[in-house]
């Protein structure tokens, strides 16, 4: 399969996504008024996006980053493990984001 | 210990001196910190998580309070190091692979280094003032 691909394109996406990361740390070391704008961009429709965007993309890279671990420790090169440690990195990736977003929901939902 | 360290007197050719250096001409030493920064990226996702969690629904005074203190600031700065620096050394391996000419590979290269610096820069400055309380 050619996921390695994929690892790149969520790499480069999660380099250009530290903006977001860095804008909000140094928002909440300016004050109140720059913190809410960076509240009604994540609270927004096309801001929940991005985020959730990017919870995927670093749960994939992670994930698949293992897989490629595994390769460097010289482990998992057979035919069926290299399947199931790809599948793994995808399927697990989607499961990981879906999973934090309901705690997410459940925690931000309650305050 | 790079190329230019060898004495002038070195029996070595040149091409011994350069050969297995790479396209990035720095060996594996940015392999192994790739390797490195991924593993403690990977082991510090668990609690960056719990710390956005308890971020989550915050206001500006609420999130500086938790961004400020110690062992939460402690994590937040090793994750950004760990990141800027696991980036940097990714975004390298793309422009390696995909940029052949040499003018755009050093721009892209130079980009690469003061964007990651940069955002690195930035936040842990973030962290290091809401530490302080300034």
């Amino acid at each position: 399969m050619a996921l390695s691909i994929l690892h790149r394109a969520t790499g480069i996406a999660l380099y250009v996504g530290t903006l977001l990361l860095a804008w909000w740390l140094i928002a909440a070391a300016s004050g109140p008024a720059a913190y809410a704008n960076v509240q009604a961009f994540t609270g927004s429709i096309i801001g929940r996006l991005i985020v959730f965007g990017y919870t995927w993309a670093l749960m994939h890279h992670m994930l698949s980053g293992i897989r490629h671990f595994v390769w460097d420790l010289g482990f998992g090169f057979k035919a069926n493990e290299r399947e199931a440690l790809t599948w793994g990195a995808l399927i697990g990736g989607i499961v990981l984001t879906v999973l934090i977003w309901i705690i997410a929901y459940a925690i931000g939902g309650g305050r | 210990m790079s190329a230019t360290d060898t004495p002038k007197r070195s029996m070595r050719t040149p091409l011994g001196r350069v050969r297995n250096l790479g396209a990035a001409h720095s060996g594996t030493s940015d392999f192994w910190r790739q390797r490195l920064t991924a593993v403690a990226m990977t082991l510090l996702m668990i609690p960056v998580l719990v710390i956005i969690m308890m971020l989550l629904g915050r206001n500006q005074a609420g999130a500086a309070q938790i961004l400020g203190s110690l062992p939460i600031a402690v994590i937040m700065l090793l994750f950004i190091i760990a990141s800027a620096w696991h980036m940097k050394i990714g975004m390298q391996e793309v422009i390696n692979d995909y940029v052949h000419n040499e003018k755009l590979k050093l721009v892209s290269m130079m980009l690469n280094n003061f964007f990651s610096i940069a955002v690195a820069l930035a936040s842990i400055y973030a962290i290091l003032k809401l530490s302080s309380g300034v």
